[in-house]
């Protein structure tokens, strides 16, 4: 290894050679030859910096000053020239259109029916309402008697109903025509406070068109507590309304009839377009209190039922309810 | 129904504002859903008067008609044979909307040329009104209105039409809406004139009623009517019918349909003289027996069915129509009237099994009170006597075997407020059920209250608070929030799973369909294996087609056909999910309902898309399917093994079954073609199914909240085995070989291919590159750990598994 003498080294002159010499490269690779052999471990200044310690101390501290400033004159001019370097390999890169797509991600998405309960669930649940469930193949006393429907009721005319054989011997079973017949199975097996949903299909055996549907996702909505009254109803839907249709809603009852409910009331929110019926509700009937083992001169309920699709396609904008069950791509990409 | 607003004026006053009193009623509970104009706009039609009339100079049928127009006179060219000076007629001036006979169009009147005359107007015909088909003669008017007179003044009508809820029963006749329209404003209420004029020779011992069934007939009336004459009836008469949606037809039948609208009551007119010894019997029909109805239909009756008869025989379907052999026909001189009361049920299943369901069944089947026959019965007489010249019998035959004493209902004023969460004035409270016709006496507590005999539907006190409150209208009722304690909410974990699993398949990019739980029993047998296909399905006794009349006992039939009219409609990428019940006969459950299971299906069909997202030669694979199970089960947190296996309806080679925990919860695999093409998919296609309820059952933990691990502190390290396999291993089961040790935290393939058969003399040619990261909680491991883990890890895949390193990668 040879040790450099110190005092025959890089006179200033020396220095700004280098410097011009590499103010003259324009290749990397050039670049980093210079710099191997200007500032390079076996370069001569770096020689010369480690042979410092064996020159005369009288000089060391002089010799050693001039080394230095040559270090940091040229290790600058490097940096400057790889930083040049640097953003002329930028600019040098073709420009992207920005505007092409995006590597294709493949999409999906949930049925707008399910999004619609969902919010209708979400709507109830802000106020305590939790979900249950129960069965579609259903018992006549369940979706009927229970409710005060017995056999050959008249209300029966306008939820014609899809029969099922039984087992041999068992009672004929149905497609349950409507939700309401969770309000017995979970009043049968709770006391009150009671604030439930139950969301799920029912059935009518009827002609479809543009707003009939024979098979409809329907929620039952049911309370019941000590002093709930028809105001409680209207102020537990105008909240609903409000949550899946916006904050300026409004809602209005007029008299209706479910055998099931006394008062009974057919529930429109206020639109643009007028007032839309959205629903059937009411008081449920003392009776079914009474028959389910509470008094109803303590504890008094509403219910209502809403079919989902009607709250999609006012949500929506959609005309035809028959889009819904036939699953087109085209449709479903759009929500 | 119908209820001509002419008609209705002569009960109750009407206000100015129809559709403002149209929608009060809708609100109080009688639905109006439409208010119709009957006779057409008759824009610029007015009443004319014949002056004179002249014979046409050049055709003999014509004639020359010059008409008062109010304050105008003109003359125009008339056809008819029956045009008279003196008759008020209607008059349409050129411009005038008419409607034309031959095609009922309507269409612009023109001035013409007829034979030589300017013609610049119409003496106009029923017909060209809109009226009815007569286009013979002119209509002739007898309004006593002036000349000049706008038609629709005159002529024609508006008609609410109602869709009415079957508790009310007493709605649906005139009377009752002009009941409601009277409690609503307040106006006074004219009932129809009921007073029998000059009674004849009395009904007692010519004829008589026996009730045989008294739970099925409640009250039965018979009424004499001698020497009636048939004609037309009055032509107030047939336009209120007609307006009402009824065909005049004479005077006998008009009158029996006219006092079913007004009050609500069916009544029927037998023919006096073709009743048997006079004698009825009101009785279940015996079996076999038959009997021929009006419409000419034979019908064989059994001992379910209600019957009026007389001693030969039934002469008429109680409730829902007569006989023939009784029918009134053009030489019926006596009338024997029966005005009656059924039990609902039975008049609706009789009319519903003989597809009769007539205005009259359904009047009794919505319930009518018992009190109502004789009402209906006077009123018949009355206007039998007056537009049919019959003679009244003095007195009637009544059978009323069970009387029901009135309903009386004590209500608290308290209730009120309790039920309805506002409070409605005593006044106002008052002035409803007074305005409606229910009897009260009240005190400060309570109201007692007589419920008038047409209100059978109001038997309860809150059924009075709806009445109340219906009336005063629920425009005032408070919004009142929800207080008190918010009750206990069990988790439904079912639930949980199947909106999960949503959210997780939309998430892998499915889309989600939804499709009917109703398929055909052919498409069912399709998707089910043949040693099943004998498990009962569950049939709809009352399905809307064949197409629809099974429970599904599978999702696959649905989404395949979902894919295949996306394909069919130009799709060329469907992934398509569906998360929803299946149907599953159950013959020992306790109550006899079938099992409803939860299912999840996944479909892929179709071509990869390239760069930019347009479809490829490359068609979706078996993997791609896997993936979107993969990533729904991965975020169930649950680790699935996947096994060959056949299963029905998809090819051997590939498929596999689904298992959680050794329990098998859905297959994997591609569709066989054939199975594919019975619902019209014709590409390579891939599902899966999961059994979510199995699922649940294998973890049920699973949707529960996951406690976290600590990060681990130490470092791990990496290396990559090359491994020869024999051609049935599986590479889960290498992985899982690796994942065994307990310093081993990961192991995954990276590598599968084939060597060249020169490559790999012994036999096993396959490849699997198998990398696995060591890395222990407590410490980092050197050289020497590592050495004994992968030795015991390679021991354990050449002893297990057949496996032996090719190299160390």
């Amino acid at each position: 290894m040879t040790v450099a003498n110190p005092d025959s080294l890089l006179a200033p002159e020396e220095v700004a050679h280098a410097i011009a010499a590499l103010e003259g490269l324009t290749g990397e690779r050039d670049v980093d030859a210079w710099r191997t052999e200007h500032l390079g471990r076996k370069s001569r200044l770096m020689l010369s910096l480690r042979a410092l310690g064996g020159i005369d101390r009288s000089r060391r501290a002089a010799v050693g000053r001039l080394l230095n400033e040559a270090k940091t004159r040229l290790g600058e001019a490097l940096a400057a020239k790889q930083a040049a370097l640097k953003a002329r390999r930028t600019l040098d890169l073709a420009a992207l259109d920005v505007s092409l797509p995006g590597r294709p991600l493949p999409a999906g998405g949930l049925h707008p029916i399910t999004r619609t309960e969902r919010a209708v669930v979400a709507a109830f649940a802000s106020m305590g309402f939790h979900v249950i469930e129960g069965p579609e193949v259903e018992l006549e006393y369940y979706n009927f008697e229970a409710l005060r429907i017995p056999a050959d009721h008249p209300a029966r005319d306008a939820m014609d109903t899809f029969y099922l054989d039984g087992p041999d011997g068992a009672a004929p079973l149905l497609l349950r025509t409507h939700t309401s017949p969770n309000q017995i199975r979970y009043m049968e097996r709770h006391e009150p406070p009671i604030r439930l949903i139950a969301p799920g299909r029912t059935y009518r055996n009827e002609a479809t068109d543009a707003t009939h549907e024979w098979m409809i996702t329907q929620t039952e909505v049911l309370a019941v507590d000590r002093g709930l009254t028809l105001a409680h109803l209207k102020g537990t839907l105008y909240e609903f309304a409000r949550h899946l249709f916006g904050e300026d809603r409004e809602i209005r009852f007029r008299c209706d009839y479910f055998p099931f409910v006394e008062p009974g009331v057919e529930v429109s929110i206020s639109s643009p377009d007028g007032w839309i019926e959205i629903l059937g509700a009411g008081m449920v009937h003392p009776e079914i209190l009474a028959n389910m083992g509470y008094d109803p001169e303590i504890h008094t309920g509403f219910a209502a039922g809403l079919g989902v699709e009607r709250i999609a396609m006012l949500r929506h904008g959609i005309r035809d309810i028959r889009r819904f069950y036939e699953n087109d791509l085209r449709f479903l990409r759009q929500f | 129904m119908r209820v001509p607003l002419r008609w209705l004026e002569t009960m109750v006053p009407l206000p100015e504002d129809v559709e403002a009193l149209a929608h009060r009623l809708t609100l109080a509970g009688l639905e109006v859903t439409n208010i119709e104009r009957t006779g057409g706009d008759w824009d610029r039609v007015v009443v004319g008067r014949v002056l004179e009339v002249q014979p046409h100079p050049d055709a003999d049928r014509l004639r020359l008609v010059t008409v008062d127009r109010g304050g105008e006179r003109q003359t125009v060219v008339c056809g008819a044979s029956n045009v008279a000076a003196g008759q008020d007629i209607a008059f349409a001036p050129e411009g005038a909307m008419l409607t034309d006979p031959r095609t009922g169009d309507l269409r612009k009147l023109k001035k013409s040329r007829i034979r030589g005359v300017v013609s610049g107007g119409m003496v106009c015909s029923e017909a060209e009104l809109g009226l009815s088909a007569e286009h013979e003669g002119i209509l002739v008017l007898d309004t006593g209105r002036p000349p000049g007179t706008p038609l629709r003044d005159v002529l024609g009508d508006r008609v609410y039409v109602f869709d009415l809820t079957p508790n009310r029963a007493d709605a649906l006749s005139v009377l009752g809406v002009a009941r409601e329209v009277a409690a609503l404003t307040g106006a006074p209420l004219t009932p129809p004139d009921v007073s029998t004029p000059r009674p004849g020779p009395g009904i007692e011992g010519r004829a008589s009623v026996e009730i045989a069934d008294p739970d099925l007939c409640r009250r039965f009336t018979l009424a004499l009517i001698e020497d009636v004459e048939i004609a037309p009836s009055p032509a107030w008469m047939q336009e209120r019918l007609t307006a009402a949606g009824m065909r005049p037809i004479n005077n006998l039948v008009d009158i029996t349909n006219y006092v079913m609208l007004e009050l609500g009551q069916p009544v029927h007119a037998f023919d006096y003289d073709t009743v048997r010894d006079r004698h009825i019997i009101v009785r279940r029909a015996a079996a076999g027996e038959t009997l021929t109805t009006l419409d000419g239909k034979t019908h064989e009756l059994s001992p379910e069915r209600l019957v009026i008869a007389d001693p030969g025989g039934a002469i008429a379907l109680a409730g829902v129509m007569g006989g023939l052999e009784t029918e009134i026909t053009d030489s019926t001189r006596n009338i024997l009237l029966e005005v009656a009361n059924f039990e609902p049920a039975s008049v609706r299943r009789t009319a519903r099994a003989f597809d009769l369901l007539s205005d009259a069944a359904r009047r009794f089947a919505w319930g009518l009170p018992p009190e109502l026959p004789p009402v209906a019965s006077a009123r018949v007489c009355r206007l039998l006597a007056e537009y049919a010249g019959g003679r009244v019998a003095e007195g009637m035959v009544d059978s009323w075997p069970v009387r029901e004493p009135g309903v009386r209902i004590r209500l608290r004023r308290s209730r009120i407020p309790q039920v309805l969460g506002m409070e409605i004035p005593p006044p106002a409270v008052r002035a409803a059920l007074d305005g409606l016709g229910f009897e009260v006496e009240e005190d400060e507590e309570t109201l007692e209250v007589g419920v008038p005999y047409w209100r059978r539907d109001v038997r309860v006190p809150d059924d009075l608070v709806e009445e109340v409150a219906r009336i005063a209208g629920y425009d005032d009722l408070p919004a009142a929030p929800l207080g008190g304690a918010i009750p206990h909410h069990p988790p439904i974990p079912a639930r949980d799973l199947r909106e999960r699993v949503r959210d997780l398949a939309a998430e892998a990019a499915l889309y989600e369909v939804q499709t009917y739980s109703l398929l055909s029993d052919a498409d069912l047998r399709a998707v089910t294996p043949p040693e099943l296909r004998d498990a009962p399905l569950l049939k709809v006794r009352n399905p809307l087609g064949e197409a629809r009349d099974t429970l599904r006992t599978s999702l696959r039939p649905g989404v395949l056909r979902a894919a295949a009219r996306n394909l069919a409609r130009g799709a060329r990428a469907v992934r398509l999910f569906e998360v929803g019940k299946s149907y599953h006969a159950a013959p020992g459950s306790d109550d006899g309902r079938p099992e409803e299971r939860e299912a999840a299906l996944g479909l892929i069909v179709g071509s990869r898309v390239d760069r930019f997202g347009s479809p490829t030669e490359e068609g979706l694979d078996f993997f791609d399917a896997k993936a979107t199970l993969e990533h729904v089960l991965a975020g169930l947190r649950v680790s699935p093994g996947f096994r060959p296996a056949a299963a029905f309806g998809l090819l051997e080679g590939r498929t596999a079954e689904v298992s959680v925990d050794g329990r098998a919860v859905g297959v994997l695999g591609q569709v066989h073609p054939d199975a594919a093409a019975v619902f019209g998919v014709g590409q390579d296609a891939f599902l899966w199914e999961l059994d979510l309820t199995a699922l649940l059952e294998a973890a049920p933990r699973m949707t529960e909240p996951k406690a976290a691990v600590p990060l681990p502190r130490h470092p791990s390290a990496i290396e990559d085995f090359a491994l020869l396999v024999g051609p049935d291993v599986l590479a889960q089961d290498l992985v899982r070989e690796a994942l065994g040790h307990p310093l081993v935290v990961e192991a995954r393939v990276f590598d599968d291919y084939l060597l060249d058969a020169s490559a790999a003399p012994g036999g096993a040619r396959r490849s699997l590159g198998i990398s696995v990261r060591y890395q222990a909680r407590n410490r980092t491991l050197n050289d020497n750990d590592i050495a004994k883990v992968r030795r015991t890890i390679l021991k354990r895949l050449k002893a297990n598994h057949g496996a032996v390193v090719r190299e160390r990668a």
